[in-house]
């Protein structure tokens, strides 16, 4: 079907392309041209030989920085790598840098790194989305076809939509964890971005597999998800979760799914209503489980062994003034909802509460898929883009998430891809589909942006 | 803080004892990464992005901990949970990677032990129940005083396996304490899943006590003492403990619940750091690791590989008409049975090779420090001169004399015995011969034994045995020397 | 379940975090903010959850295989010295009574 997605020559154009959209701030660090060169001469012959890639800055590299985001990381050069970095280098592709995030991935904005916020490329007032903001806009900025981000509660797809381009967050236990710096580790999962679907195919294509390395990865076969491209919709059932549009959604997101949903249904496919009535609880449990989970994760920075180290005459100083001058605000906020949320007295009504509605949300996908529906449809996002700024009360921001975060709490797949525009803004919709298949979401995806044709692509 | 009156302070009061063993597992590599778990390596050698919890880096269960760990469970008589939990124990310490220990809380992989401590109290058996054994790995070491002031910290040891062995508290004295560490270890020898070498700290115990008046149900406020380094450490540190507590409570004071050091050196016991407030550990699942299940398939594989037990053993070596010494002797530690068996299999005499295994070769081991299976006297070579022995080829005496030869070859008894002339001489001929001269030589005993005198008979076989350098057979010649007497 | 002042020092005491201050009030209030957000959980039945059972535990066979580190520890410890990392002493921080691990 598509052409190959690049030449030898395109590193070096991307990185070129990457250095004259240095006011996006999409890069944390960005490889040399030397080292692009070298990568282009020894990359392998792989399905991805030449092409530039960006991967986020939470995912371990051994020559650029693997910084989060963070103070706390500044200059941190991992001497090992990612499994998923392997597999891509494997694949012939070429790293061109590392792209900015929230702090630790922890934000919906991009605007918490400790390296500046990220622009997004369509309107550069406002946010790319977050908290894998970099990577995104790297994508939607033009400067590649293909990066990388990780998953939390809808890290990718968000800004996808925001961005205008498609968003993939594997299922849980897809894509090896190992080497990417875990936020919540029950939640998070490397995501890929691409230009269209076919390029997002393409990228997880090459990280999805078991890894002996990471034991929450699962050893069961990757389907073939280019293969999805030209298949009918004919006989595929997609459910739409009434929970997913209240009454307070944007009517013109609104109308940009009834759209897409319609011409999914001239596609061949039956559209069926169908209820997941935990989905309102989604946003209480994560914020409670990930937050509980990152207070654990991050205690692995305590100035001991690497990253800087505040200069103390003790030990207890030197671990208070390094993690307190190392983290940022809303990574302090999270640390301290988490440890009290797991601490004496409240870690039953709180993490085991928690847990168990998670439980229940995962319940009601199961269901949903048991009963013959094969992929969901739902808006990937309450609003399209919104100014830097906009969202100062953490709640306010916690709530980007809704439509996001079931997917990490059930851990089946979901993406997002652009369906239309809302005041030239990039509306996204999301597609869900059950634990490892995501074949039947790109089926569904290749069939809609086949529809949709250019017009609704920024 | 010992009470001067220490013999008086205690009397009308109980001790209360509970113990935590902290075991590390035989293991090639570490619990949760492919570093070698070996000790005594120069300072973090061993350790790799995992163990030093380096951004990223995830854990992966080594399969042999699990194994080792269920060995452990099956030979204490506990319930095995077929499906455990791993959960995260949070807490700041530099020799702490991660920020928590992977432990097992609310669900460990064993509960509900044993164990039969071989004490008689009042007339029944002392079995002391276990509450619990769980899997968890090992901390890296803080080193105080290697440089002026630094804390030095190494992660080797960080992420070795261990199980964690928790006692109910129903020791009453260290002397039970002591019985039940001694068992417990014999059995995790037996089981061969630990060194159990407290100096190397592959082994090591706090001990939890309380004391309450005699005929009180309810327990007292419990101390926590740690830091004995050895078996006797500990019950010299519950004692001193539990006086401490008797002459508080005796003075109508309070023991408050704290963390104790036992410095045996100076056979005293010192408050740890103390807690302000109760720590907090913030126990959760851990995420980066699925349920551990355990599968019918590798239960019955881990009751077939089950080795002996001590009991079973002692049992074993009982009906082969051995004294209690003996047996308790050759079932001390797991390696000298299979000795003793390869030399009694050889030999068939189960009271003589118990004998020379508990004796002669044991000494040997003890002067050599090797091991059962190191030592220079093969199985084959010791029952060969057993066999001499039976046989009278050898005297009892001569036998020693060719075993102290055994280590400067590898030649077998009989020629030992050969070369070095200590066969005892048997031929008729040989012995009438001395006989007949030593009657000669001293006519005067020899008439008076001729009339009669029988207890002369002993003094002439001593004659004959100097004649014959040692080598004649003093059966036989006693039986030469009868025969000419008078009936 | 008002999170209070004390809570939030308690807290960052224990996930060794110094706050400033000023900071202490806002935190406390967007903390009770979000667990306000949280209070709808409690209405929910949770009787009929079971654990999961079906996920296994993959294993690692025990060899000695470790995870190469392409720069070794001593390149990028804060403080180090004959292979061992260094830290400041905790027993200033002893003498504080604070709490502190236990192993």
């Amino acid at each position: 079907m598509t052409a190959p997605i690049a030449s030898g020559a395109s590193a070096l154009t991307a990185l070129e392309r990457a250095n004259a959209a240095a006011v996006l701030n999409a890069f944390v660090t960005l490889a040399s041209d030397a080292e692009v060169m070298a990568a282009v001469a020894s990359a392998p012959q792989g399905p991805l030989h030449g092409v530039p890639v960006a991967v986020k800055d939470n995912i371990a590299t051994t020559t650029l920085s693997t910084s989060c985001g963070s103070r706390i990381l500044d200059g941190w050069v991992s001497p090992y790598e990612a499994t998923a970095v392997t597999r891509l280098r494997a694949a012939g592709a070429v790293i061109i840098g590392k792209t900015n995030m929230d702090e630790f991935a922890m934000g919906s904005s991009t605007e918490n790194s400790a390296f500046g916020p990220t622009l997004n490329p369509l309107d550069h007032a406002r946010v790319p989305g977050g908290s894998s903001g970099g990577s995104a806009a790297a994508v939607a900025g033009g400067i590649c076809r293909i990066s990388f981000g990780s998953e939390t509660g809808g890290s990718v797809r968000q800004p996808a939509a925001f961005c205008g381009i498609v968003g993939v967050k594997p299922t849980y236990g897809r894509v090896s964890r190992f080497g990417l710096v875990a936020f919540a580790s029950s939640l998070d999962q490397i995501g890929v971005f691409g230009r269209s679907v076919d390029d997002a195919a393409q990228g997880l294509q090459i990280i999805a597999g078991h890894d002996a390395r990471d034991a929450t990865s699962v050893d069961t076969a990757v389907d073939d998800y280019r293969a999805q491209a030209d298949r009918s919709l004919t006989g595929l059932v997609i459910g739409v979760p009434a929970e997913y549009f209240p009454a307070s959604l944007d009517p013109r997101i609104r109308a940009r799914c009834d759209d897409a949903l319609e011409i999914l249904r001239q596609l061949g496919a039956e559209i069926r209503p169908v209820s997941m009535p935990h989905t309102e609880l989604a946003i209480p449990v994560y914020y409670i489980l990930a937050p509980a989970e990152a207070s654990s994760n991050l205690a692995r920075f305590d100035g001991v062994r690497y990253g800087p180290r505040e200069a103390a005459d003790n030990l207890r100083d030197m671990y208070e003034q390094t993690r307190s001058v190392g983290f940022g605000r809303e990574v302090t906020r999270r640390i301290i909802l988490g440890t009290y949320v797991l601490s004496q007295g409240h870690y039953d009504a709180y993490y085991v509460k928690a847990m168990k509605v998670r439980a229940k949300i995962a319940e009601d996908f199961a269901s949903v898929f048991a009963s013959g529906v094969h992929v969901l449809f739902t808006p990937t996002t309450p609003t399209p883009a919104f100014g830097f700024g906009a969202k100062s009360d953490p709640l306010e921001m916690y709530l980007s998430d809704i439509f996001t975060a079931t997917a990490n709490l059930a851990g089946v797949p979901a993406m997002s891809q652009p369906i239309g525009l809302v005041d030239g803004l990039p509306v996204g919709g999301q597609l869900l589909a059950a634990h490892f298949r995501e074949a039947d979401m790109f089926r569904v995806a290749y069939a809609l942006e086949r529809a949709l044709g250019s017009e609704s692509l920024s | 803080m010992t009470a001067p009156d220490s013999l008086d302070v205690s009397h009308g009061f109980e001790m209360v004892v509970g113990l935590e063993v902290h075991v590390q597992l035989k293991t090639r590599s570490k619990a949760f990464c492919g570093c070698s778990a070996d000790f005594g390596a120069p300072p973090n050698q061993n350790t790799c992005p995992i163990c030093l919890a380096l951004p990223g880096a995830l854990p992966v269960l080594n399969a042999r901990a699990v194994d080792l760990a269920l060995r452990t469970a099956l030979g204490l008589g506990f319930t095995i949970n077929r499906h455990s939990v791993f959960a995260r124990k949070n807490y700041f310490y530099p020799d702490l990677p991660k920020g928590y220990q992977i432990s097992q809380h609310d669900r460990p992989i064993a509960e509900h032990g044993t164990l039969d401590i071989g004490l008689v109290v009042d007339g029944a058996a002392r079995v002391i129940g276990i509450t619990r054994a769980h899997m968890e790995e090992d901390a890296g070491k803080s080193i105080q005083d290697r440089f002026e002031g630094a804390t030095a910290v190494d992660l080797n040891r960080s992420g070795v396996p261990l199980v964690e062995i928790v006692s109910e508290p129903d020791m009453r004295s260290p002397e039970e304490a002591g019985a039940y560490l001694r068992t417990l270890k014999q059995i995790l020898l037996y089981l061969d899943i630990s060194d159990c070498n407290m100096e190397e700290g592959s082994l090591r115990v706090d001990a939890n006590v309380s004391a309450r008046p005699i005929g009180q149900s309810t327990l007292g406020t419990k101390c926590e003492v740690k830091n004995m380094n050895s078996f006797s450490g500990v019950e010299r540190a519950l004692a001193a403990e539990f006086r401490r507590q008797c002459s508080v409570l005796r003075a109508g004071g309070t023991v408050h619940q704290q963390t104790l050091l036992w410095d045996g050196a100076k056979g005293e016991i010192r408050p740890a750091r103390s807690k302000e407030g109760s720590s907090d550990y913030r126990y959760f699942p851990e995420p980066d690791l699925p349920p551990l299940q355990i599968s019918d398939a590798q239960l019955e594989h881990a009751r077939a590989a089950m080795p002996e037990l001590p009991a079973a053993r002692r049992a074993r070596y009982s009906a082969l008409q051995l004294s209690d010494y003996d047996v308790q002797e050759l079932t001390a530690d797991p390696a000298t049975g299979p000795y003793f068996e390869a030399v009694l299999a050889l030999h068939g005499d189960a009271k003589s090779a118990a004998n020379w295994v508990n004796g002669e070769v044991r000494a040997t081991l003890n002067e050599s420090g090797l091991s059962w299976d190191a030592v220079a006297v093969s199985p084959a070579r010791l029952a060969g001169l057993l066999d001499l022995v039976r046989d009278g080829v050898v005297s009892s005496s001569a036998a020693k004399k060719v075993y102290s030869l055994f280590e400067a070859s590898s030649d077998s008894a009989r020629a030992i015995a050969e070369r070095e002339g200590l066969v005892q001489v048997r031929d008729d001929d040989a012995l009438s011969r001395w006989v007949n001269e030593v009657l000669l030589e001293h006519p005067a005993e020899a008439a008076r034994y001729l009339a009669g005198e029988k207890k002369l008979q002993g003094l002439l076989v001593g004659l004959v045995m100097k004649k014959s350098q040692g080598r004649a057979d003093p059966k036989l010649v006693n039986q030469l020397l009868s025969s000419r007497a008078p009936g | 379940m008002a999170v209070s002042e004390s809570d939030v020092l308690h807290v960052a005491v224990l996930a060794r975090l110094a706050l400033e201050q000023n900071r202490v009030p806002t935190l406390v209030r967007e903390l009770n903010g979000i667990l306000d957000h949280m209070a709808v959980l409690e209405t929910v039945d949770v009787l009929a959850i079971r654990a999961d059972e079906k996920t296994a535990m993959p294993r690692r066979e025990d060899v000695v295989d470790p995870v190469a580190l392409m720069r070794p520890l001593a390149t990028f410890a804060p403080a180090s010295r004959d292979g061992f990392v260094l830290v400041p002493r905790l027993s200033t921080h002893t003498q504080l009574g604070a709490s502190e691990g236990d192993e």
